[in-house]
């Protein structure tokens, strides 16, 4: 038997069975809550200009980061009230969806 | 003699437009380690068996100098033929031919014969193998798409549709093989996806190789588009004719009968499955065990391997099998086999296909990912296919059929024709352990020593609900059967419900969670 044939443990319903784990089953992500303050990229593209710095106060609504991505210049905007505590990125950086680009506090 | 002189000219054009692209263009395409277009037909029909048509159409786009370039037959083969005896309508794009792209005039052909294909109630056979959209014919390139694809729709459960992308198959191209029945992909030379590495690259900065992108490994594991994975292109026409061989013409008939072979006895029915229904054991052994020569032509064999589906034949007779596999997963029933299955099963009721389901789960895999990507309506799919089918349909309980596991899997209450279990089933809401913990957690809990008395409870539990006779008792299982009675009865259920004939309420077409 190689690798993927070894057989593992499946829980269900409190009952244990011998059984080979898929490889998708074996990879998926545990489920992180969503932390409003950290705001990720909700697409994947390159940032253009970022209009805020560490430390300023932003409030619901403010443009944030002009992200480049599927030939739209998509304005970030501010979901909450905050102060911004970090920029994660820098102008020109390409980004993947999910990517951290401001910590708010 | 003027009429051998015409004779002559008709050869002359004739084996001008075989070569198709020219020699160069196919000594490129033997490089990829691929047939030509011609080459194909050849190897996937019988013998001397291929009528061509429109051998000697052209296109006719004006723009971008494209009046000045002749593209034999456009691009594309089309004619019919038989495969062991089967009349089959075909078409091959020729990737030699200004890299197969589609024209109008491609489309043309293509369409003329799926409509032909229609009309004589016929398999059709299609053979990707192109660059896309030809760029230069704008507008009436995608035309040509939506009238192929809308043909596609049309001819859904009336004539099968086979798929084979022995090629590039790109952008909106892809979506001809989606709406068909059957697609078929071959290592390293199929390349299936929506936007290339290229665009995704520009766009998005992320890079991928074609193979890691679309490949056929890719669409038979990850995407679950296709349904057979072969190595060369050989094996892949065997899958095709093999196939052909298990499927009818069309909806209005049944699948040829074969002479019927008893399974090897080599898979012993009683040895295969274990007692402790935590054990894993390989369900395909059940089916061998049960069907005509121990012949089963698995589908989808790479994805959502914790269900089988497949062919096989039951005293002759073409039979769909869908099962639970215990050595996958546990067998459990997820977003993706419930896709699995619940295809295959409209796949077997619109051909009138007989199903068999061999029942051995713990339930629903449980997990915020599954429940995120839509597991309930995924998993209705399952009922519904079940619910709606109107071909015969068998159920065997080879052990546990728990919960919302066990009304999806063709139970009596979703209107199985037979049902039957095995001595070692055990049918029951969910497994000894959940259930006693539930039903005794006062008991548990109270006690001086809940361990022991969750043992003790457990035991209770198992030996009262986990066995068929509960089910049995209320008609819910018609016979409680010795695994090697198995075959009988089925084959026996098989033959009487050979005239099934279920009314159901008129209706424009249901809605299927999808």
């Amino acid at each position: 038997m190689n690798e993927n044939n070894k057989l593992g443990v499946l829980n269900i319903d409190t009952s244990l069975y011998q059984t080979r784990l898929s490889k998708k089953f074996q990879n998926r992500k545990s489920y992180q809550p969503v932390d409003p303050r950290i705001i990720l990229s909700f697409i994947p593209g390159t940032i253009l200009d970022i209009l805020i710095e560490p430390g300023q106060n932003v409030s619901k609504g403010d443009n944030l980061m002009i992200l480049d991505a599927m030939k739209m210049k998509n304005r970030l905007k501010c979901h909450m009230a905050g102060k911004v505590k970090s920029v994660a990125v820098k102008k020109g950086d390409k980004v993947s969806k999910g990517t951290v680009l401001i910590e708010l506090e | 003699m003027p009429v051998n002189k015409k004779v002559r000219e008709l050869q002359e054009k004739r084996e001008k437009i075989l070569l198709g692209g020219g020699e160069q263009a196919i000594e490129k395409q033997k490089a990829m380690g691929k047939r030509t277009a011609r080459e194909r037909i050849m190897a996937l029909l019988d013998e001397n068996s291929f009528n061509e048509y429109d051998l000697f159409v052209e296109h006719d786009a004006r723009d971008f100098d494209m009046d000045k370039k002749s593209l034999p037959s456009d691009g594309v083969i089309i004619g019919s033929g038989t495969i062991y005896g089967a009349p089959v309508a075909i078409f091959a794009q020729d990737f030699t031919v200004a890299g197969g792209s589609l024209g109008l005039m491609h489309s043309r052909k293509i369409t003329k014969i799926m409509d032909h294909a229609l009309k004589m109630r016929m398999p059709l056979i299609g053979i990707n193998d192109s660059g896309g959209a030809r760029i230069q014919e704008g507008v009436n390139s995608l035309a040509g798409y939506g009238e192929i694809f809308f043909r596609n729709t049309i001819s859904s459960g009336v004539i099968p549709q086979l798929s084979v992308i022995l090629g590039p198959c790109a952008g909106g191209a892809v979506y001809s093989p989606a709406l068909t029945d059957f697609v078929f992909v071959v290592d390293n030379i199929s390349k299936m996806f929506i936007t290339g590495p290229e665009v995704i690259k520009t766009v998005l900065g992320e890079e991928i190789s074609m193979e890691d992108l679309g490949g056929a490994r890719v669409h038979s594991e990850i995407t679950g588009n296709a349904h057979f994975f072969a190595l060369s292109e050989e094996e892949c026409f065997d899958q095709v004719k093999r196939l052909i061989t298990f499927i009818p013409w069309n909806n209005g008939q049944k699948a040829r009968m074969f002479e019927p072979g008893e399974p090897n006895p080599e898979y012993n029915i009683n040895k295969i499955v274990p007692e402790d229904p935590t054990l894993p054991y390989d369900v395909k052994d059940v089916i061998r065990a049960i069907v005509d020569n121990s012949d089963f032509f698995e589908i989808m064999e790479l994805y959502a391997k914790n269900i089988v589906i497949g062919f096989g034949r039951m005293g002759g007779r073409t039979t769909g099998f869908v099962a639970n596999q215990p050595l996958e997963m546990a067998g459990v029933l997820d977003v993706d086999s419930s896709d699995k299955a619940a295809r295959f099963i409209r796949y077997c009721d619109a051909f009138n296909i007989p199903i068999i389901t061999l029942v051995d789960l713990p339930g629903y895999l449980p997990g915020v990912d599954q429940e995120h990507a839509g597991v309930i309506r995924h998993g209705a799919k399952v009922l519904y296919a079940y619910s709606e089918a109107t071909v015969p349909k068998l159920t065997v309980i080879l052990r546990k059929a728990y919960g919302g596991g066990y009304i999806a899997m063709s139970s009596r209450h979703l209107r199985a024709d037979f049902v039957f279990a095995w001595p070692s089933a055990e049918i029951a809401v969910m497994g000894p352990e959940g259930a006693a913990n539930i039903i005794f957690r006062k008991e548990i809990l109270s006690s001086k020593d809940p361990d022991g008395m969750r043992k003790q409870k457990v035991e209770e539990y198992k030996s009262k609900f986990a066995n068929p006779y509960v089910a049995a008792s209320r008609g819910y299982v018609d016979a409680v059967i010795e695994p090697s009675e198995t075959r009988k009865f089925l084959m026996h259920s098989i033959e009487v419900s050979e005239n099934k004939d279920v009314p159901m309420p008129h209706k424009k077409h249901g809605l299927p969670p999808f």
